[in-house]
């Protein structure tokens, strides 16, 4: 019924505003009356999905809000916050009620099998998914907030650059490369290569041959440069009997190349 | 003007002043310069040698009360060839009633047959260049020979606004300025609040030090809006000119680097620090002149785009003064070795990427970096790790121990991997770093870093819902094992009023003190209870504390503890917090000092904005955006306060005025609304 990605800001400003007013009446409440208080003073059952949707509901549009209730706090006469407040169906303390997500998502849960929380939970759960769409597939996860610009004060530069690592790292996989050292008797120094940039024993081999040429022909020259050179004689000592690639493997056994699929 | 013809040499560093005696002061200058002056100045300042050449043996009083006889401060310009004789005028007694540890400027009359004049004597001291500004600001006010003689010997200008002052103004009553330091957008813009292109445009200020100071040498300009036109500028006019550092900046690329490395010839400082360059696939790299190089800093780490290594290996080859080298993500670990053989003098560096190149088979070889590492004895300030694969952490064992500056904030490792690092970083003042350590990494940072003096602890999840790695247990053992900590930046989602408490006393040093609790409106989570207790403990219990910003939930409580005890707070930053305009009346009417404010999305009205009107010309600005302010009440501070600028700031998209502002930014300035306002700023 409604979307956050089409108010404006001035109408953010606004609801903001209106938060604002209502909490800032909420905390002027004494716990004895914040029981007593209804959805306009203390409005939320999770987080800021929760009040942003009442205050829209509540304020600004005309929608039913009688009808989802959205703001009572939990049902059922279950206490829903820390000492100190009285549990009444319909109070929802502000101050001190503001407990994390998890602990929130776990009331939720508890309340999912109840009858007269439905609406409560059906509401959350249709408008989560008009928000979000992981929050209908998985019940644990909250459904995010709509994030209000410029909040938390993080420039967009250091954003940028912690985004693009997080993407970088998902599209390699874990943690980067699949680096391996790989040496050859007689030669000066080792090769560090990305597995992951091979797809097969043969590629792999030809990418070492390469490597490792120089020292095979006899071009390791004075200043150690690498001669990456001519691949037929290259693939004929491969073939030869010289050289065997084999590898060492975690348990410290070195085996023959091939007799593990390269998967 | 025989001040202007007397050889006063332009200071070799930057910030002495010596007035000799240019000319007879009339009686009025003398009864003027009577004045008791209150500075503010923290620095205790030294007499210059020239004191010690004094002829006359100096009177027992002055020795009595000099409290800087002891200090061997010689770092200041000479001044031959006066003989000065120290006060023994009743003004100086008098002076001396007023001064207090923290005005210690001393002043020596010369009683030469001409007529005496005051002789201000100020020395550089080791610390900012902005307590001398301050200095300076108030010796100029003294008297017109003061005035004059200080505009001339100033070197270093110092801007917070780029508004309050024209260029032109600036450059007819500084003259010989070599550095010029402008401060531009506030800050919040970076956190877009603000649409782009509101202004802060180096050009103007280019055009008129080219014209009027071309002997300009350093520039350093924050958050400001530079073109490849002005880079060009800046290279061609100013022949001498040595530094160039632009942090969080815009609005050029990599063709106006290569324009301005090419022509400076003297340049020894190149810093890009946090600013947006555009990638106009220009090799500026190579565009440096051949031939050996001045460099002694280079920052580029901020430049999203691919450099040419080669051109980059022989530049570095030839800076044997380069002292400080931060690379960009583009430079891999082994390229990064390949530079730090040849530089291992450097002193700052910033590593790259701090992994691999992608492309293997490229006949890398496996260096041996923790030996490069060892190689660069000098280093102690060590940034980058733009993607790390932290197996190659060990390389920098060997140099912990001379860490003092240390920054993981782009570097998503985990305690485990933290450790081994930190527990050997003994000297590590400065340490900045990813909440993925997690409060274990914080307790280990505790547990060794006993000399630390600034923390920052970034979110890798910066959003509002994101799980808080970091807590208010990585906080208290920070404040217990950090005892020294002056400067703590900490994001995280959970915090409690204890904690916060517990800093106020185990800390005591605390200059800026700013804690964001990322979810808005949370309270302490363990009591339930607002964070107004946390933090009236900061401001009561850290006496030196300047800068503060907060978060949470806060009732005005909070906002009053700020006004009765945030006596030198200068810098405020407020967000979702207060019940009422009381808070913001309590902090205008209670923080004298109060220089920068600002504020979002809080309860704050017209007549909170009223209650500041005493304190406006004394602040550098205000910022408040998506409070209840009326169009009305930003009308009647317009009309009140002539000398500020109101701008009401709009978002891009807006055409219609609101009655409700959407953000206000004020400041005050000598030169009235600017000519350079985009089409959604109106001034009122």
């Amino acid at each position: 019924q409604f979307s956050h990605n089409t108010i404006t800001k001035a109408n953010q400003t606004k609801q903001i505003k209106e938060q604002e007013e209502t909490e800032a009446k909420a905390i002027q409440i004494g716990s004895k009356d914040r029981s007593k208080k209804r959805v306009e003073a203390s409005c939320f059952v999770s987080m800021e999905v929760g009040r942003k949707m009442a205050n829209m509901l509540g304020t600004d549009h005309d929608l039913n809000f009688k009808e989802t209730e959205l703001c009572l706090g939990l049902p059922g006469g279950i206490a829903v916050v820390a000492a100190g407040n009285e549990t009444e169906s319909s109070s929802s303390p502000k101050t001190s009620g503001k407990r994390g997500f998890s602990e929130t998502v776990d009331l939720k849960l508890n309340l999912q099998s109840k009858e007269s929380t439905m609406d409560l939970n059906k509401n959350l759960d249709d408008n989560g998914s008009k928000e979000k769409s992981g929050s209908a597939k998985d019940p644990a996860k909250p459904p995010a907030k709509a994030q209000v610009v410029g909040w938390p004060p993080v420039r967009s530069y250091r954003k940028n650059i912690m985004a693009n690592q997080k993407n970088s790292s998902e599209e390699s996989g874990n943690s980067g490369a699949a680096l391996v050292k790989v040496s050859m008797d007689g030669a000066p120094y080792l090769r560090k290569v990305d597995l992951k940039m091979y797809k097969s024993y043969q590629e792999l081999s030809d990418a070492l041959a390469k490597m490792f040429s120089s020292f095979t022909m006899g071009n390791y020259g004075p200043q150690g440069m690498i001669d990456f050179m001519n691949e037929s004689k290259l693939m004929d000592l491969l073939n030869s009997s010289d050289y065997v690639p084999s590898y060492e493997d975690k348990d410290g056994d070195w085996m023959l190349v091939g007799d593990v699929p390269w998967q | 003007d025989k001040a202007s013809r007397t050889d006063i040499a332009a200071p070799t560093c930057g910030s002495n002043l010596v007035v000799n005696d240019l000319e007879k002061p009339r009686k009025k200058e003398l009864a003027s310069s009577h004045r008791t002056i209150d500075i503010s100045s923290k620095q205790r300042l030294c007499l210059l040698p020239i004191i010690q050449s004094i002829t006359q043996p100096p009177s027992d009083k002055v020795e009595e009360h000099d409290p800087l006889s002891q200090s061997t401060h010689t770092d200041c310009t000479e001044d031959q060839g006066h003989t000065l004789s120290p006060p023994k005028l009743p003004y100086m007694e008098r002076y001396r009633a007023h001064t207090s540890k923290q005005s210690p400027l001393l002043w020596a009359e010369e009683a030469s047959s001409k007529a005496s004049a005051k002789v201000p004597v100020l020395c550089k001291t080791p610390d900012s260049h902005k307590h001398s500004a301050r200095d300076r600001n108030t010796a100029s006010l003294v008297c017109k020979s003061w005035y004059r003689v200080e505009a001339l010997t100033r070197s270093e200008l110092f801007i917070g606004n780029c508004y309050a002052v024209s260029p032109a103004r600036a450059t007819a009553r500084f003259t010989r300025v070599r550095a010029l330091h402008l401060k531009g957008r506030p800050r919040f813009a970076d956190f877009n609040l603000m649409p782009p292109d509101w202004g802060a445009h180096f050009n103007p200020w280019v055009l008129a030090f080219a014209k009027a100071c071309p002997w300009l040498e350093k520039v350093y300009l924050k958050r400001m809006s530079v073109t490849d036109d002005d880079l060009a500028t800046l290279a061609e006019s100013f022949l001498g000119f040595k530094e160039l550092v632009l942090v969080c900046c815009d609005g050029f690329g990599t063709s106006g680097l290569a324009i301005f490395v090419s022509k400076c010839r003297q340049l020894k400082v190149l810093d890009l620090i946090e600013s947006e360059v555009s990638d106009d696939e220009t090799d500026w790299i190579l565009c440096f002149p051949e031939g050996e190089s001045h460099l002694e800093s280079l920052i580029f780490d901020c430049v999203e785009c691919p450099i040419n290594f080669e051109a980059l290996e022989r530049l570095v080859a030839r800076s044997p003064s380069l002292k400080k080298l931060k690379l960009n993500r583009y430079v891999s670990i082994g390229q990064l070795y390949r530079l730090m053989v040849q530089a291992p003098q450097l002193t700052h560096l910033g590593t790259g990427s701090f992994s691999p190149s992608e492309i293997a088979g490229q006949g890398d070889q496996e260096p041996d970096y923790v030996t490069a590492f060892a190689a660069c004895k000098s280093l102690v300030c060590l940034s980058g790790f733009r993607e790390i694969i932290p197996d190659y952490l060990p390389a920098i064992y060997p140099i912990c121990a001379n860490l003092t500056s240390l920054n993981f904030s782009y570097a998503n490792i985990t305690a485990e991997q933290l450790k081994p690092i930190i527990s050997n970083c003994h000297k590590l003042q400065v340490f900045w770093v990813l909440d993925s350590i997690c409060d274990e990494g914080l307790q280990a940072v505790a547990a060794t870093c006993k000399e630390l003096r600034e923390l920052r602890v970034f979110p890798v999840d910066a959003r509002e819902d994101s799980d808080g790695p970091v807590s208010e247990v990585g906080f208290q053992a920070i404040s217990e094992g950090c005892r020294k900590l002056q400067s703590i930046l900490y994001f995280c989602q959970r915090m409690t009023n204890a904690a916060v408490i517990a800093m106020s006393i185990n800390c005591p040093d605390l200059v800026v003190f700013r804690l964001c609790i990322m979810g808005r409106h949370r309270p302490d989570h363990v009591t339930g209870e607002p964070m107004d207790d946390g933090f009236g403990a900061i401001v009561m219990n850290c006496k030196k504390l300047t800068r503060l910003a907060v978060s949470g939930l806060l009732t005005d409580k909070a906002f009053d503890y700020i006004g009765r005890y945030g006596k030198l707070v200068r810098t405020l930053s407020v967000a979702f917090a207060g019940d009422s305009d009381m808070a913001l009346k309590y902090v205008l009417e209670g923080c004298p000092q109060l220089q920068k404010l600002e504020i979002r999305d809080s309860p704050f009205g017209d007549a909170a904005l009223c209650s500041g009107l005493h304190h406006y010309y004394n602040m550098r600005f205000l910022w408040m955006s998506s409070c209840r302010l009326t169009h009305q009440g930003c009308q009647q501070i317009a009309r009140a306060m002539p000398r500020l600028v109101v701008e009401v700031i709009r978002s891009a998209d807006e055409e219609e005025m609101d009655v409700c502002v959407q953000t206000l930014y004020m400041y005050r300035s000598l030169e009235g609304p600017r000519n350079d306002a985009p089409k959604f700023v109106t001034i009122l």
